[in-house]
């Protein structure tokens, strides 16, 4: 093992349920049918999504399957780029609301 | 968390993507039109996918059911060089169907009044001096004729001779052929990217042209059907909902009407296999396949009711065999001019690695999913 991250190791995905398959099962069941099908959201709208948090996770399995998922329900590299800016955006704006916590503590010092 | 594991698909093919969308990666493409990726012989191991031994784990045989449909390809002139063409047509290939094998093809339809179909193909079929007089003939023997016409054709002409295409929409109208046209997406991005810079604003263009005499228009009888493939190393997305996304955006960007759209998945053979296997994504594309094997789309696959004419005659199973040099198998005819219809419907099909590319998740053929 020359690396913690290996691509190939995307597809061995499964190999987790070695010792306990009833559970990895489940999820991948619950995992499916969360982000695979249409429903109140259409299948491309959650790859987006998905792909925005696998950003926000900065996890390169995700960033790898997101990117295909969304190619392979129609997404086009516009609405891609879309939708990691609002992971982005997100991140940082929840950074920049605790500033709120800043002024609070500016305050209780009397600064 | 990743999708493809969890679904139980294939290994993600990410490299390959980023090379076909990335600009300067490998081909080339910021001129009038793409230069060719050099078609070398492929060298080293190249991994093998036994189709026959998943059609054997399925208890699937795929004998031919009929022949519905000739389709005869006019050469591989073409006024485009796109990224995955299967054909490997351009502007420089001169392999062009002569007048006596026109006339061939024409007899055989006069013969069999059950080949209802005509799918005439190229290159740009339209750049063959043959192709106005084997339309008016196949519609005068009463048969359906489909034109894959690129739509750019109508304003780059012929860039051998220069004439001018841009009567086209009035003769496909006058004869009332069913157009099938190119569009690997309702944006400029992906369409430029595959099929060459300015393609996708002449490829509007084209369609408002066809609009105009009647085609997409659904009283109009006139029928204009799109292909989408994807523009890398992925699946197509569901054909009906990329049918859906494609009349609303041509809908709002300029009023354009189509018919149908069909998805086709690209073939790993010619540009585009040599351009996988350069940049190491074959063997994850061809695990992609094999892991979306449908029997369903098996049963459905086009060469079981469908017979490919080469430009010079000789006959193969579907386009994708005819453009690897595979004849029809066993006593079946070599070429047009020895047909003999019970030998072709005696012959086995000649299935291979490049056939996953037909029966992967809804299927592919030229007239979009199979399943």
């Amino acid at each position: 093992m020359a690396n913690y991250y290996e691509s190939g190791d995307l597809a061995r995905f499964a190999e987790v349920g070695t010792h306990n398959k009833a559970l990895i099962d489940k999820f991948f069941e619950y995992y499916g049918m969360a982000t695979g099908t249409d429903g109140a959201l259409t299948k491309r709208e959650k790859q987006l999504i998905g792909l925005a948090v696998a950003h926000t996770l900065q996890c390169p399995y995700c960033i790898d399957a997101y990117t295909t998922g969304c190619l392979e329900s129609g997404a086009d590299p516009a609405q891609m780029t879309e939708s990691i800016h609002v992971a982005a955006a997100v991140r940082g704006g929840a950074s920049l609301v605790h500033g709120v916590q800043m002024l609070n503590a500016l305050e209780k010092v009397g600064a | 968390m990743p999708m493809a594991a969890a679904s139980s698909t294939a290994p993600i093919c990410f490299s390959a993507y980023v090379e076909a969308v990335v600009p300067d990666t490998h081909v080339q493409q910021h001129s009038d039109f793409m230069e060719l990726p050099v078609i070398t012989p492929s060298t080293g191991n190249i991994p093998r996918f036994s189709f026959h031994a998943r059609l054997a784990e399925h208890a699937l045989d795929l004998p031919p059911l009929s022949i519905e449909t000739l389709q005869v390809n006019l050469g591989k002139l073409c006024n485009q060089a796109c990224l995955h063409c299967h054909v490997d047509a351009s502007p420089i290939r001169t392999e062009m169907m002569d007048r006596r094998t026109a006339e061939r093809c024409i007899e055989v339809l006069a013969i069999h009044p059950d080949i209802t179909k005509l799918d005439i193909t190229g290159g740009a079929p339209e750049l063959n001096p043959n192709f106005e007089w084997m339309v008016r003939e196949a519609r005068r023997l009463g048969r359906h004729v489909m034109v894959r016409h690129n739509l750019t054709v109508q304003f780059d002409g012929n860039p051998v001779t220069g004439e001018s295409k841009e009567y086209l929409p009035e003769f496909f109208a006058e004869h009332r052929c069913e157009v099938v046209s190119s569009l690997p997406y309702y944006a400029q991005y992906f369409t430029d990217r595959q099929r060459g810079r300015g393609v996708f604003n002449k490829s509007v263009e084209g369609i408002r042209r066809l609009n105009a005499v009647g085609y997409g228009r659904p009283e109009s009888g006139l029928a204009l059907n799109l292909v989408y493939n994807p523009a890398g190393a992925f699946l197509p997305a569901a054909q009906a909902s990329l049918e859906a996304d494609f009349r609303r955006e041509l809908q709002k960007l300029d009023g354009l009407l189509f018919n149908n759209l069909y998805t086709i998945t690209n073939m790993p053979i010619h540009r585009f296999r040599e351009d996988l296997l350069r940049h190491g994504g074959y063997d994850s594309y061809m695990t992609k396949l094999v892991t979306a094997f449908n029997p369903a789309a098996a049963e459905g696959v086009m060469c079981r009711s469908l017979i490919s004419v080469n430009y010079d005659g000789r006959l193969s199973d579907c386009d994708f065999n005819q453009m690897l040099d595979l004849p029809l198998a066993g006593t079946a005819p070599r070429t047009i001019f020895d047909w003999d219809v019970e030998a072709i419907m005696r012959r086995r099909i000649i299935f291979d690695d490049h056939c996953f590319g037909c029966t992967a998740g809804a299927g592919s053929s030229c007239g979009g999913t199979t399943a």
